[in-house]
């Protein structure tokens, strides 16, 4: 069974939203709704399973729904219709009470704004999802201070949020996700209002804790390269519709559509592509001239790999980390895989 | 709300014809016959005396009966204040002057956060009200007595309304009209039943100040929580907060800038009734005020006015400053950029 299941859901902005329900439902575009009965579809019947252990990154540009998506799984935000299920419990059966200790023991949330509280100090901000629970003061300053110390703010546990840069502000956010050791962490935009260098210094942090933590991460972003980078599997949002699910390479190889298409045409296809995707497995390459060769990690991204081969002409071994060789990219692969579509 | 809108026509219009029909039926000036209406057409030169709604009579048999009925009810309220107003204002006025002025120095140094030119300017106010005239020291007591309660009283109401207002827009639809009213109907509109329910003295002058002052206090609690940034708000239910933890814990922190601003507000706008309320025979220093305006004697209206002025700034100050202290302490940390 999958960590986090969403079936068909719906969600529609407005008054009366179960009357406007069937109109969606029979295909009518976001912008007809709009003008005909004054309700916005947040989302349109979208469907998708996240299993454990994964980074599922949902993207999308600004207004196709993933901040909404994002919410219907600790139920900021309750589905007009559809399912909601985390770990088989279907979120909507939960009542008041139950939905407290959902949020408080199941998931955390880190947010775009950072959604620091002003008058706490960074160590009471990290605390927080512990004092909710009712955890007593000492206990959640240890661990308060180990997730301060994960996160490396050492030193800054006395400060107040705004007296810090806005990449340390997302890491006490960061800490406050990881305090109360929830198996799943959402990220709504966590990254998207940090400057580039330090949005890259942040994705390094989280892939390094993520491959230690192993936690189930919904990811929401609008830049494709940090999908690419953090998703194992990613789904794109546009208009509320969730137009492709599936691996960064899928995406990138086999755009569904032409809004997808037009997402990927800018990518550096280099920095995504690794070489084990594009080599002829070693038995079918028999033709290749094995006299040049440069030795290549099965895991290593192209641009990685790619001055070397310019450089002296050479085609590729691709081994394992055992050193045995899996398959051989000549040129012709190197082409094939970076001219666009 | 929106079904309901298609019927608000119609009700305006019932309630038009049941008002020209009750008017018509009621009036002792009405013409003998309606069919008298159309063929002498003078009526439709000045309003006719007949288009007359009874609403005076009904208005004051109400008020009768609610003398009459929830009299020890208002007598409860009436006996409960002024015994609270008595038993300050004694107090007060039996401490020897120069104790009172030092706590009220002390009170404004250590409220202020140790501020030493806040201080100074307060205990400079405190000693210019004595050297005014000596008769104003009791009379400050007196007005800041009835201040005090009337703001204590706005406090207890007014907070937790505000509160409700901005949880639920149920009760700020239903509240805010009433908080206009309140705000647009001239004072001395409740002052005067104010002195029929609660007899002259200080409780009327309390009961207007509440009326009077409250508003302010209520919207700008509602605003200032409805006004929390909502990423912090939705934060705090990520991580499972319940409604009383979000309350206590971040809503009301937060707004709590925009709720001292009400404080404050309200403060000076008490003051500023309770000098009205001389008028009902409160008694205080604003009857040095109408005294002075009443023998034609600017010099001793004057006076009294500054003595007014100096009050509203010791008030205005301590309450500001407290709340720029609590401020300090939450927002307006220096900002460092790393």
């Amino acid at each position: 069974m999958s960590k986090i299941e969403i079936k068909n859901v719906y969600k529609i902005f407005g008054d009366q939203p179960s009357k406007v329900l069937p109109m969606v439902k029979d295909g009518a575009s976001k912008e007809e709704i709009l003008e005909k009965t004054g309700h916005t579809v947040g989302l349109d019947d979208v469907s998708l399973s996240i299993e454990e252990g994964e980074t599922f990154v949902c993207m999308g540009l600004s207004g196709s729904g993933k901040s909404t998506l994002i919410r219907h799984i600790n139920r900021l935000i309750d589905p007009t219709s559809g399912v909601v299920s985390v770990e088989g419990t279907n979120v909507m059966d939960l009542n008041q009470k139950q939905l407290i200790e959902f949020r408080r023991h199941k998931m955390s949330m880190v947010f775009q704004r950072f959604g620091l509280f002003p008058h706490k100090t960074v160590m009471e901000n990290v605390g927080y999802g512990l004092e909710v629970q009712g955890q007593k003061p000492e206990e959640r300053n240890k661990t308060a201070m180990e997730k301060i110390e994960a996160v490396g703010l050492n030193g800054f546990e006395h400060q107040y949020p705004n007296q810090l840069s806005g990449g340390m502000q997302q890491r006490v956010g960061l800490a406050r996700a990881l305090a109360t050791n929830t198996d799943i962490m959402l990220m709504d935009e966590a990254f998207s209002a940090l400057d580039p260098l330090i949005r890259s210094d942040m994705q390094k942090q989280l892939m390094d804790l993520q491959s230690e933590l192993k936690k189930t991460i919904v990811f929401i972003t609008h830049d494709l390269d940090e999908s690419l980078r953090l998703g194992d599997h990613i789904g794109i949002l546009n208009g509320g519709r969730l137009v492709q699910v599936g691996t960064p390479v899928d995406i990138i190889m086999n755009p569904a559509d032409d809004y997808v298409k037009a997402f990927v045409k800018d990518v550096n296809r280099a920095k995504v592509i690794k070489a084990k995707i594009i080599m002829k497995s070693a038995n079918e390459s028999n033709g290749v001239d094995k006299k040049n060769l440069v030795k290549v990690q099965e895991d290593q991204f192209i641009e990685e790999f790619l001055p070397q081969v310019v450089c002296t002409n050479a085609n590729c071994e691709v081994v394992d980390k055992q050193g045995n060789v899996k398959g051989y990219i000549t040129n012709k692969e190197l082409q094939k895989s970076l001219t666009k579509s | 709300m929106e079904k309901y809108k298609k019927y608000f026509n119609l009700i305006y219009l019932i309630a038009f014809v049941a008002m020209v029909v009750v008017a018509y039926t009621t009036s002792k000036y009405r013409p003998e016959s309606v069919s008298v209406l159309f063929t002498d057409l003078s009526w439709l030169g000045n309003w006719p005396k007949w288009l007359d709604l009874p609403l005076m009579p009904f208005l004051n048999e109400g008020f009768d009966k609610l003398i009459k009925e929830y009299g020890m009810f208002f007598e409860g309220i009436n006996n409960f204040l002024l015994g609270l107003y008595t038993d300050m204002k004694n107090f007060m006025v039996a401490l020897p002057w120069p104790v009172l002025m030092i706590s009220v120095i002390v009170l404004c140094y250590f409220v202020s956060g140790r501020n030493t030119g806040t201080t100074i300017m307060v205990a400079f106010c405190v000693f210019f009200l004595g050297f005014l005239s000596p008769r104003y020291w009791d009379k400050c007591i007196m007005t800041t007595c009835i201040v005090v309660i009337g703001m204590l009283l706005c406090l207890i109401i007014g907070i937790p309304v505000g509160i409700l207002m901005a949880r639920n827009k149920k009760v700020r639809n239903a509240i805010l009209p009433v908080l206009d009213l309140m705000q647009t109907i001239p004072s001395f509109c409740y002052l005067i039943p104010g002195i029929l329910l609660f007899g002259l003295g200080a409780v009327p002058a309390i009961f207007a100040i509440f009326v009077y002052a409250v508003p302010p206090l209520i919207r700008l609690t509602d605003l200032g929580i409805r006004l929390v940034d909502k990423e912090v708000v939705e934060a705090a239910e990520a991580f499972g907060a319940n409604k009383k933890q979000k309350l206590w814990g971040v809503q009301l922190p937060l707004a709590l800038p925009n709720i001292m601003q009400g404080v404050n507000q309200c403060t000076m706008m008490s003051l500023a009734m309770v000098v009205i309320a001389s008028m009902i025979g409160t008694r205080g220093i604003g009857d040095e005020v109408l005294l002075g305006l009443q023998q034609l004697n600017v010099g001793m209206a004057t006076e009294a006015g500054i003595a007014i002025v100096l009050l509203a700034i010791i008030f205005d100050r301590i309450t500001q400053s407290y709340g720029e202290k609590i401020q300090a302490r939450t927002h307006n940390k220096k900002k460092l950029i790393l």
